[in-house]
């Protein structure tokens, strides 16, 4: 439920940004998220950023599957 | 003021005349129009290809065309999906009152330029006004015969297993580019519509290989929807792979953020191709050659079990079935 | 990092794959709440490449399907009134109420326009200053603070916005589909942009309470693998606990400025769920100070009595009692083209993905 996707925020301007989606570009609220930052990417949720998105715990979760990837090349 | 169309220009009279002369005569300036009889007189021999087609894109101007330009590409694309070679096409306009004079006469001009490029002229037409509300701007109707070579024979029933599927580039421009324009929806893309008359691509392929078995252009319902057409008129399952199909970033992000799939969003200058094994890299390497299939790609293959079902392999190495477009397509949250 | 392609590696879902066969020796039923996890594991064959001691069932997660017919009376009753223009997320359109749908009074003249956003709503009512504009406030805990927000917008400035707010809060209705013991369950996929709201901690009671292991989960096919091999090893372990395996998207306490918006606008209240009932404080209604925008209460708004549709089991569905397939309709009177029941219509309802993308189809 409540499709949401990764937006990376341009520029911003009050309580709103201009975010760009793989090439596609729209503004977006960000009422929701006063603290997102321009460079930040945002979880954009019906046209609002529903939460800034945490590059370190992203490359942190990849990380551990390729881990667990190796692991079971390994044993396979 | 700006000129616009009103309910007189479709009444019959002088400035019915002059609609014609000044916007119609001009732009598609041919022989057989020029006569203005009620009919275009013209031979032709051989198997003959004959189509016809509505046209009420709104807008009636979006990124990388317009209603005229669609018009004569989807009218020339119908023809070219039968192998034949399009000639002739006739085109209805109908317009809503108030359109201004200089948004038809861009639309002509544009149907004109896609009309020298395919090759086709533009041999008789019709010109009615309706009162406001009646129509949303402007609605083209057309129509168009072509002639198809000797030794052709391409139908939607024709494919056999073993065929491959090529597919002629990346999918999903003309429908996201249209709908960027949309109230309510609006997002920003460089993205343009495909829109583009594909029969030299078709005539390029043909002198490749003129056994080739099917041909459609995805246009409404997408990708899947064709194929699932196909698979049915030819009683064959068809399987395609996720990892192979081209899609453009643009159009894979406005998929993501609507949640649409870009095998159901519309193309209108795409072919897929259903063709033998043995022929299938010499087509591909015709398409290639062509301004219109430069991304195309092989994309799957007919089987024989589960007649009338498509399936697509994902990128998971697992199989999911995709069935034809119910519905329209609307924009979801969730 | 672009944060959607890299979630999608094949090889990196075959390691997941491989790790919780291995794992996994006790037969379990996990639930993912979600209908979005549902749709991602549908499109990506998930089910396929799992070991036949896991089996998944969907949950209540779809806030169409959950909408009761009572409700959606509402709503095709308000696009009906004269001057009125609806605004709406496209998901709403087709759903079937008791006796139309939105598609089908917008084709006899109704005025109902979709938007993607609360914010193209609002436009849309600064343009159309003579005419009311009520926006259809359908959604859970990641869809009610963006709600908010716009009335927070329209406050002193746009007086022709309302909204009918048919919010649903998650964590109650599964209190209550746990409370019900009709479905016993091992593991639970919880939502993951409803917990980028709430945070992880609305779910502690879950694993406390009914000692089910549960883990937030993303939407990527690597997310959803993730979030099983993460129950599978609290499952092997013996534990139950709440973990986040999305955390590039979710923090523990969750937005507390999107949960702040919504406190103030929004009260919580009693809801009916189709299939589960009414469940006390599972729905968001307007705080006294914002009633001025309640769609309830500025339309003399009478649907009547509402009817279910014979044969339809999208309430059991919905429980996770039964499947679709347990359906007499499904796939025969029931498809896509033609639903019966709300679970058809919105792509994320269970019946619809089953029916869209051959569940239990092996290629």
């Amino acid at each position: 439920m409540c499709l949401a996707i990764p937006a990376l925020i341009k520029s911003i301007e009050g309580k709103e940004a201009e975010v760009e989606i793989g090439g596609i570009t729209r503004r977006i609220s960000l009422w929701l998220t006063p603290e997102a930052k321009v460079g930040d990417y945002a979880l954009v949720h019906t046209g609002y950023a529903i939460n800034v998105l945490d590059q370190e715990e992203a490359e942190e979760t990849l990380r551990l599957l390729e881990e667990i990837a190796g692991m079971a090349e390994e044993e396979g | 003021m700006k000129d616009k169309i009103l309910l007189a220009h479709g009444s019959g009279g002088k400035q019915a005349h002059e609609l014609v002369e000044k916007s119609f005569l001009k732009a598609f300036a041919n022989p057989f129009l020029a006569k203005l009889d009620d009919s275009a007189v013209f031979d032709l021999s051989g198997r003959l290809a004959f189509t016809t087609d509505s046209y009420v894109v709104s807008p009636i101007f979006f990124p990388g065309g317009d209603i005229g330009k669609l018009a004569v590409c989807g009218t020339v694309n119908d023809l070219a999906m039968s192998g034949a070679k399009p000639l002739y096409l006739s085109l209805s306009f109908i317009i809503e009152e108030g359109l201004p004079q200089g948004e038809l006469n861009e639309i002509v001009d544009s149907a004109q330029k896609a009309a020298q490029e395919a090759g086709v002229k533009i041999v008789t037409g019709d010109t009615k006004v309706v009162h406001q509300g009646s129509a949303d701007k402007l609605f083209i109707n057309t129509a168009g015969v072509g002639i198809i070579p000797e030794g052709v024979d391409i139908s939607g029933g024709n494919a056999r297993p073993g065929d491959k599927v090529i597919l002629s580039g990346a999918i999903g421009d003309h429908g996201i580019a249209v709908l960027s324009q949309r109230e309510g929806l609006s997002f920003s893309t460089q993205l343009k519509s495909d829109c583009a008359p594909l029969d030299s691509l078709v005539a390029e392929m043909l002198k490749a290989s003129p056994n080739i078995h099917c041909l459609r252009d995805p246009t409404r319902g997408g990708l899947a929807t064709s194929l699932n057409e196909l698979a049915k008129q030819s009683k064959v399952s068809i399987r395609i792979e996720e990892e192979k199909l081209p899609v453009r970033e643009e159009v894979l992000a406005a998929c993501e953020m609507l949640g649409f799939d870009p095998l159901y969003v519309a193309n209108e200058g795409k072919l897929v191709a259903i063709v033998p094994a043995e022929g299938a890299d010499k087509v591909l390497k015709a398409m290639r050659g062509n301004h219109y299939g430069k991304g195309a790609a092989i994309i799957g293959e007919v089987g024989a079990e589960h007649p009338g079902r498509v399936v697509m392999k994902t990128c998971l190495g697992t199989s999911r079935i995709i069935d034809m477009l119910v519905g329209d397509l609307l924009p979801r949250i969730c | 990092m672009k944060f959607i392609t890299e979630f999608r590696r094949s090889e990196l879902a075959e390691g997941l794959i491989s790790q919780i066969h291995r794992q996994s020796k006790t037969s379990v039923k996990f639930m993912e709440f979600c209908g979005g996890h549902t749709v991602t594991i549908f499109r990506y064959g998930i089910r396929q490449v799992l070991p036949s001691t896991i089996e998944m069932v969907s949950g209540p997660g779809c806030p169409i399907c959950v909408t009761a017919n009572a409700d959606l009376d509402k709503a095709i009753t308000l696009a009906q009134i004269p001057d009125v223009i609806i605004t709406t997320f496209g998901d709403m359109l087709k759903v079937p109420g008791s006796h139309s749908s939105l598609q089908k009074v917008k084709a006899d003249g109704a005025d109902v326009r979709i938007v993607y956003s609360t914010m193209d709503a609002l436009k849309i009512a600064e343009r159309n200053p003579t005419k009311s504009v009520v926006f259809l406030g359908i959604g859970f805990e990641t869809t009610a603070p963006t709600i908010a927000a716009s009335i927070l917008q329209a406050e002193k400035k746009i007086s022709n916005y309302y909204v009918l707010s048919l919010h649903k809060l998650c964590p109650p209705v599964l209190r209550a589909i746990l409370d019900s013991g009709e479905v016993k369950l091992d593991g639970l996929i919880c939502p993951g942009h409803v917990s980028a709201i709430i945070g992880s901690h609305p779910w502690e009671f879950i694993a406390r309470d009914y000692g089910i292991p549960c883990v937030v989960s993303g939407f990527e096919p690597l997310d959803i693998l993730q979030g099983v091999d993460m129950l599978v090893a609290q499952i092997e372990n013996g534990e139950s606990k709440v973990e986040i395996a999305y955390r590039r998207g979710v923090r523990p306490e969750g937005n507390q400025q999107a949960l702040k918006l919504m406190e103030q606008v929004f009260e919580p209240c009693p809801a009916q769920w189709r299939g589960i009932g009414e469940v006390l404080n599972s729905g968001l209604k307007l705080r006294e100070e914002y009633q001025h925008f309640d769609a309830e209460l500025a339309f003399d708004i009478d649907p009547g009595p509402t009817y279910e549709p014979k044969g339809c089991v999208c309430g059991d569905i919905l429980r996770g009692v039964k499947t679709p397939i347990d359906c007499r309709l499904f796939g025969k009177l029931c498809t896509p083209g033609h639903p019966v029941g709300p679970c058809m219509v919105s792509s994320e309802g269970s019946c619809s993905a089953h029916y869209l993308y051959g569940g239990g189809f092996e290629g």
